[in-house]
């Protein structure tokens, strides 16, 4: 018989170990689905995961993705610890992008240096307000979270639907749903010429590391930390549950806020009824494989984003469906989650055979 | 008068997808579990049926095959959650990502396919009765299993000593396990039951309610029918009066829609069913005693038997 | 005066249960060693021993709940395996648990009907086989009632009438008076001897001596997972088991005599509190008032469930008064002052769940240092945690209260509870408090980690703090309050001296005989 025994401490070779083990088995299993799909699954997996990787546009194509995601991520590993479940990162992410995308249109035409700056920020407090809302319900009514950020999500695609296809639709568009590109100036400049890196990754890397300062140095990181492992601890220390779930998720919509003002002001310059792939459910995947820490969830963010850009690459070079990506990222996600066992607990073989 | 037969019939069709996919999580909740992978497994379930049906042209083999979908992914949660003792919330989570990728990759060929719609009942004289004929006696088998289902839960749970194992559990699984119940096993079944159901509405979506397949045709369905749960207060006659009122929610907006309404744009009127269930989820959240009163008090915690 | 009955003297008839060299081993402790054990019909068998000593492992196997890993069960003169508490009721083995396995939401009846193996509780034949049993005990129930509306000597009437439902010939009795009144403890027992005079043989769990020492006709002393001795109680004295239970002379606190009370201004005054309880399963408080002085020791005695969850959430500042003059602090009001801010004004706390509530069980000691420490021993500057001073105070609370752990680093759920609630009362008194208000210190404590506790809960009086003290445990409240006023339904009786009352007056009133001021 197999029996789980709690582990008196977290094992720390686990911690880091399962991420790495899950990656090894999700590719393995991808080797079997590719197989069963009638694709050389060697053939299949280079395609996936090494051809992105052979140039310097594709390095670069693989910062554009991840910045996003490792955005979004970090915020929500902020709520994550304090047992804050935002699903709705998705949701806020197209609150960020329309009053960023927002401000683009406004100020067409008189652009200045002083534009992305304001749809950043502006991108911020989109996300922001619209975490709020289930900050205040849940705070006020406790409404569950979950359930109240995810149906925002649906609420903020209808918006943006709305916008696009009604009053901000680009007149000159032929019907397409769409506004118009955004002019030069408002623009995300880029990094190098001819690459499409731009400033969205240094600030991904800033996000990076002020989250880290924050988790292991600050003193409101450890609060966070205790109100999401024993709440009725954090009451014993005077820790305020209310300030805490504001404040966690006030940071995490206005983080995914800021991913949605990256991606209209840099890789895409317009607002289209789809702006993201799904950035801000990918992100819950990214914050659990980075062990909700800030360098950890860099390091996923990147492979997460190889993930995208070799469904891609599969895609053109062997027709493999683009659907391939969704599964390979749930898999990911359970093989993390079934290994972590390994880190709290140790697994015995007993000897069924009692002598009784 | 007219209107009103096809006004219920619609709203029949709009709310028997929620009532399986909500009875099915109220049985895995009342057990102590909490599986946010009902979307996941409603598409799971939507996209084998429809494929099984375009293939073997049996519908009753695609109905059997979307709730078989379900329950197998459902026992991928629970050999998670129950097995490996992985956070209910993150795996749910798990599982509803993977459905949506899964489905997509499975369904890509079957996009606009066409399909026929399961047969409806048709009882000579009884369905012939004007309005109530049709509404009561002219639907396909699958709105008929709802009612069934959602009774049969009424019964097991409340009358049975199943039942009542099973709601021992959910409230107090260490006390169950101290008198000897196998607490795992019993909510295995639980959550296979649960994803059998949902796998049900999923097929009823792709078989009945729009004959086709498309990725994400659930649109947050099964997001909804976790938050009919709460607003039932883990009731399942609640549930079905929570089901039957988004069911027709959802068939006003459209028929407003229909009606070619410009003065209110359609985002906003399709917005409705989301921010309906925002507002019943904070009317029935704020009387946090009633809810401690009917929640299960273990809903969500990983169970190991030495503590 | 059941002398033809004794198991002492019938030595022909084989013994009911028959435990031979029954190990269990979990990691890191061997919680039974080889232990043999004869249960005859028609006695009530004292199973004896510390925390930790393996009594709850030994019931546990016997009931099927958990395997051993070797050792044989003998029933009736043959070795039976039980595989599952099922089996064990199949035999005729019932069982009274230790923390109420009852469950709230459901009705009595209901909760009959699951231990039993058949039925529900809308059953007509079962309910009136509760009636009937019940009555014929004298333990008074109302099978349809939902067990959250019961008190708690109701709850265990619950238990105990689940368990005859099935005719047990062996009644295993886990620490079945840790939640009952003096008077109550008088009903149980008087029903535990007519289930022996009827030939049931009863294996009674306590560390209660005083109690084995009224009740039972035999006990077996575990120590360490061993057996170190049996006897008879009866020719025992309490200290002479203390000393085969604990395996030494028994050392209590050291009580230094009481200091003079000052007259002035109150340290603490609570003055018609009354409060809510905050979920629908609690008590609420009604019109309680208190006061204690820079100096001594105020005892609030009370079963479980009386009020003191509600009244400590009160004090700690988890939960603030509806008014902020019901609760005084040097003559402040402090009623709607948070948590932290009396600890700021040099409140501290030491709540009943150590692993959970006083503890992030998670956590390394060093940052449970900093949980309720940071005001106190700044550890915060300008929102960053001093580390190293942090780390510095842990050590020396390990160092000062003897806390057993591999060092700063050690999760606070790998110490023992002994050492982790020294670890707390530690963290608490360094910090220096006016006033310490504490929850059951010793509950589950070993003995030699209660005495040292007492003891420096005295020593931090005697140096001239408040110390509020609640504790179901009269024998501590006795030993170590200067004052003690009892809790019931959510009223607190007038306080007493200690040395001017006995502990069976406090009895009384903690089953409810007390006028509450209006």
């Amino acid at each position: 018989m197999i029996a789980l025994e709690r582990r008196p401490n977290t094992s720390r070779f686990w911690l880091y170990a399962t991420p790495l083990l899950a990656v090894i088995l999700t590719v393995l299993s991808g080797a079997i689905l590719f197989t069963v799909l009638g694709f050389d699954p060697i053939e299949a997996l280079t395609a996936y995961f090494i051809s992105p990787l052979r140039d310097s546009y594709g390095l670069g194509e693989l910062t554009i993705k991840a910045t996003p995601l490792a955005i979004i991520a970090i915020g929500l590993a902020i709520g994550f610890r304090a047992n804050v479940w935002n699903i709705g990162a998705e949701g806020q992410l197209t609150l960020g992008a329309i009053t960023g995308g927002g401000l683009a249109l406004l100020f067409y035409g008189a652009e200045g240096p002083w534009l992305p700056p304001l749809m950043l920020v502006g991108g911020m407090l989109g996300g922001a307000v619209w975490a709020a809302i289930p900050a205040f319900l849940r705070t006020r009514f406790n409404a569950n979270e979950i359930l109240v950020s995810l149906m925002l999500t649906y609420v903020a695609g209808l918006l943006l639907s709305y916008l696009v296809t009604g009053p901000w639709k680009d007149p000159m568009g032929f019907g397409f749903p769409r506004t118009r590109m955004f002019g030069e100036g408002a623009l995300l400049p880029t990094l190098f010429a001819g690459s499409r890196m731009h400033i969205g990754f240094p600030i991904a890397l800033a996000t990076v590391a002020g989250a880290w300062f924050l988790i292991a140095r600050s003193f409101i990181g450890f609060q966070i930390k205790v109100v999401g492992l024993t709440p009725p601890a954090a009451g014993y220390a005077g820790f305020s549950n209310k300030r805490i779930i504001w404040a966690t998720l006030l940071c995490s919509g206005a983080l995914a806020g800021l991913a949605g003002a990256i991606e209209v002001s840099g890789p895409i310059g317009q607002l289209t009824p789809s702006i993201s792939p799904g950035y801000g459910f990918t992100a819950i995947i990214v914050a659990f494989l980075g062990r909700l820490h800030p360098l950890g969830i860099l390091c996923a963010a990147m492979l997460m984003a190889l993930s995208y850009i070799g469904g891609e690459s599969a895609q053109i070079e062997l027709g493999l469906p683009l659907a391939v990506t969704g599964v390979f990222q749930g898999m990911l996600l359970f093989f993390l989650l079934a290994s972590d066992v390994l880190v709290h607990y140790r697994i015995r073989l007993r000897l069924t055979r009692e002598a009784v | 008068m007219d209107l009103l037969a096809p006004i219920m019939i619609s709203i029949i069709a709009a709310s028997t997808p929620l009532l399986f996919a909500a009875i099915g999580e109220l049985v895995v909740e009342k057990s102590g579990v909490l599986n946010l992978g009902v979307e996941g497994m409603m598409l799971g379930g939507a996209v084998i049926a429809f494929i099984v049906s375009v293939e073997t042209g049996n519908s009753t083999l695609a109905v059997v095959a979307g709730a078989a979908m379900g329950a197998v992914m459902a026992s991928l949660f629970a050999l998670l959650t129950l097995g490996l003792l992985a956070n209910q919330v993150a795996t749910g989570l798990a599982l509803t990502l993977f459905g949506i990728g899964l489905s997509a990759l499975l369904g890509q060929g079957y996009v606009g396919t066409p399909l026929k719609a399961l047969p409806k009942l048709s009882i000579t004289g009884l369905s012939d009765i004007p309005i109530l004929g049709l509404v009561l006696f002219g639907q396909d088998v699958l709105v008929y299993l709802s009612f069934l289902v959602t009774g049969g839960v009424a019964w097991f749970l409340y009358r049975t000593r199943g039942g009542l194992i099973l709601r021992s559990v959910g409230e107090n699984p260490q006390a169950a396990h101290a008198i000897g119940f196998p607490v795992i096993r019993i909510r295995l079944f639980a959550v296979l039951f649960g994803g059998a159901m949902a796998g049900l509405g999923g097929a009823y979506l792709s078989l009945s309610y729009t004959p086709m397949w498309a990725e994400e045709m659930s649109a947050g369905r099964g997001w909804i029918a976790l938050a009919l749960v709460v607003f039932a207060t883990w009731r399942p006659g609640r549930v079905v009066v929570g089901a039957y009122l988004f069911g027709g929610l959802t068939l006003a907006q459209l028929h407003l829609q229909g009606m070619g309404s410009t003065a209110i744009p359609s985002q906003f009127l399709n917005m409705v069913p989301y921010i309906a269930t925002i507002v019943v989820l904070v009317l029935i959240s704020r009387d946090a005693t009633r809810i401690r009163m009917n929640a299960p008090a273990s809903i969500g915690k990983v169970f190991h038997p030495d503590g | 005066m059941h002398s033809e009955t004794s198991p002492l003297t019938a030595s022909n008839t084989p013994p009911r249960l028959r435990l031979r060299e029954i190990t269990k081993r979990f990691p890191g402790c061997l919680a039974n060693d080889a232990v043999s054990l004869d249960l005859a019909p028609g006695e009530i068998h004292a199973l004896l021993g510390e925390n930790g000593a393996g009594k709850s492992t030994l019931v546990k196997i016997l009931y099927g709940v958990q395997g051993a890993d070797s050792g044989v069960i003998e029933w009736e003169g043959r070795a039976v395996d039980i595989p599952n508490p099922s089996a064990a009721r199949a035999l005729g083995i019932g069982m009274v648990f230790q923390h109420f396995s009852l469950f709230e939401t459901l009705s009595v009846a209901d909760n009959v009907a699951l231990a039993m193996d058949r039925g529900t509780g809308r059953d007509p034949a079962l309910l009136a086989e509760i009636r009937r049993l019940s009555t014929d005990y004298g333990l008074a129930l109302d099978p349809t009632r939902i067990v959250h509306e019961l008190s708690v000597g109701e709850r265990q009437r619950v238990e105990i009438v689940r368990c005859l439902m099935q005719n047990p010939s062996l009644i295993v009795m886990d620490e079945p008076t840790s939640v009952l009144t003096p008077s109550e403890v008088e009903k149980l027992f008087t029903v535990l001897r007519r289930l022996r005079d009827e030939g049931r043989t009863i294996l009674y769990i306590s560390h209660k001596l005083q109690e084995i020492r009224d009740l039972c006709d035999r006990a077996t002393i575990l120590r360490g997972g061993k057996v170190v001795a049996s006897c008879d109680p009866r020719q025992e004295t309490p200290n002479s088991l203390a000393a085969l239970m604990i395996g030494r002379a028994f050392d209590g606190p050291k009580a230094g005599k009481p200091v003079q009370v000052g007259d002035g201004v109150p340290l603490l005054a609570v003055q018609g509190l009354s409060m809510e309880a905050d979920s629908p399963f609690g008590t609420s408080l009604k019109n309680i008032s208190f006061t204690v002085r820079a100096g001594e020791i105020f005892g609030i005695a009370g079963v479980a469930g009386n009020g003191q969850n509600t009244l400590l959430a009160a004090l700690s500042g988890e939960r603030t008064a509806p008014r902020d003059d019901w609760v005084k602090f040097e003559g402040h009001s402090i009623g709607r002052v948070g948590a932290r801010g009396r600890r700021d004004m040099g409140i501290s706390f030491v709540p009943e769940e150590r692993l959970g509530h006083g503890s992030v069980p998670d956590l390394p000691l060093e940052d449970n240092a900093l949980l309720s420490g940071w005001g106190r021993w700044g550890l915060v500057r300008h929102g960053l945690i001093a580390r190293g001073k942090s780390r510095q105070k842990a050590e020396d609370v390990i160092e000062a209260f003897n806390v057993v752990s591999t060092g700063t680093g050690a999760a606070a759920r790998s110490l023992s509870g002994g050492n982790l609630q020294k670890f707390i009362i530690g963290r608490e008194i360094m910090q220096e408090p006016k006033l310490l208000i504490a929850a059951q210190p010793t509950w589950g404590v070993d003995a030699g980690s209660a005495a040292a506790i007492q003891s420096a809960l005295i020593e931090l009086a005697r140096a001239g703090a408040g110390v509020v003290v609640v504790s179901q445990d009269l024998d501590e409240l006795f030993t170590i309050a200067d004052r003690v006023a009892v809790i019931f339904d959510g009223a607190l009786s007038e306080s007493r001296p200690t040395h001017a009352t006995s502990a069976e007056d406090v009895g009384l009133l903690m089953g409810g005989l007390f006028e509450v001021a209006p």
